[in-house]
């Protein structure tokens, strides 16, 4: 083998360098792995709401006979059951089941955009991608609204028990925040700001970089550029945002 | 000199019908998936059934985000498996974390 000839050049791997093994662009391969990170992380948030869940007892009687109480795990659905300008109404998981339905559609448009930046249509991508922005900015007022309703609470207070000054007392909480949950045990409150604020900020940075490639594409550095592969990097982060919601939204309103 | 915009010469392809309409499928699939989800919510008594059936709904929907809307499906082998792989990790961190958790009790 060490004799080979100079007739015949040595055998070259496509590791050796001048190609792409993985068939993918430097930003493109390095976007995937961000998300690979960035699903770790996510996981990190779900999973460690697995495990104190599972180590809090859950609540074992008929879901109509449920109140709200610190004594167990709270059922999601009875307390994600508010939708706006509906006060007074049982409606449970429909806002939050609209917002799925939000997200999906704005992932649609977007890899609608990516399709009509594969054939350099700058006016469809335009089109596209305003879209997918009106859709994450829609599904954001939705989040706030409902962090508005779970920080407000319900009508009726939930009697919680505290220890304060070396007794215990039991207290009138209405709402929630990171010290107090009228809805169960205090983590509950905690990983729903966390877990759903942590994705909240990962769309408001989508919105963020979908108007930068929308502005992008507008002023025409695409078409000059040759080629739309931003709006495909773009892309990624968009639907890895709404993978992680189909995520959230199971393990956390779902179970 | 600054100032002459100079337009570069683009050809605009016709749209690809075919894969549009393969999107929309996916969204479809998406949605109805949901739809299911909804359904069982609210018909099935709480339990492991319940729990699992979820997860494998969750994972049909995140096959489909992921094999087509981030196109994975279509990329080389070696992305492929480079992104599936590692995922792994993060079942075998849901197992343990939770079975701990479940021997843990707080109360």
């Amino acid at each position: 083998m060490a004799h080979s000839s100079a007739t015949t050049a040595p055998e070259k791997s496509v590791w050796d360098g001048g190609t792409s093994p993985m068939g993918v662009s430097y930003g493109k391969l390095m976007m995937w792995f961000f998300l690979l990170s960035d699903a770790f992380t996510f996981s990190g948030l779900l999973i460690t709401y697995g495990l104190v869940r599972s180590s809090h007892p859950a609540f074992n009687g008929l879901p109509e006979a449920f109140t709200f109480s610190t004594e167990y795990w709270p059922i999601p659905e009875k307390v994600f059951e508010a939708v706006p300008f509906l006060h007074g109404y049982s409606l449970p998981l429909v806002f939050v089941g609209i917002m799925t339905f939000i997200l999906i559609m704005s992932s649609v448009t977007m890899v609608l955009a990516v399709e009509a930046g594969h054939r350099m249509d700058r006016k469809a991508v335009e089109k596209w991608m305003l879209w997918t922005i009106i859709g994450g900015i829609t599904f954001l007022s939705c989040q706030a609204w409902e962090w508005t309703h779970f920080i407000v609470g319900t009508d009726a207070p939930t009697l919680v028990k505290d220890f304060v000054n070396g007794q215990w007392i039991t207290k009138e909480v209405v709402g929630a925040n990171l010290h107090i949950n009228q809805y169960g045990p205090q983590p509950f409150a905690d990983f729903f700001f966390f877990i759903t604020g942590f994705h909240g900020f990962h769309v408001f940075s989508g919105v963020l970089l979908n108007f930068l490639i929308y502005y992008n594409t507008v002023t025409g550095v695409y078409d000059r550029r040759g080629h739309y592969e931003m709006v495909e990097k773009v892309g990624l982060y968009w639907h890895f945002v709404d993978l992680v919601w189909v995520f959230v939204f199971t393990f956390f309103y779902l179970v | 000199m600054a100032h002459h915009s100079h337009e570069p010469q683009v050809t605009v392809l016709p749209p690809n019908k075919e894969k549009i309409k393969k999107l929309w499928t996916v969204a479809g699939i998406l949605g109805a998936v949901t739809a299911v989800e909804f359904v069982i919510a609210f018909t099935m008594p709480h339990g492991a059934a319940k729990t699992a059936l979820f997860v494998i709904l969750t994972i049909v929907k995140a096959g489909y985000i992921v094999g087509e809307f981030m196109h994975l499906k279509y990329e080389v082998k070696v992305l492929f498996w480079s992104i599936l792989i590692p995922t792994l990790f993060i079942i075998w961190m849901l197992v343990a974390f939770v079975y701990e958790g479940m021997k843990m009790p707080v109360f």
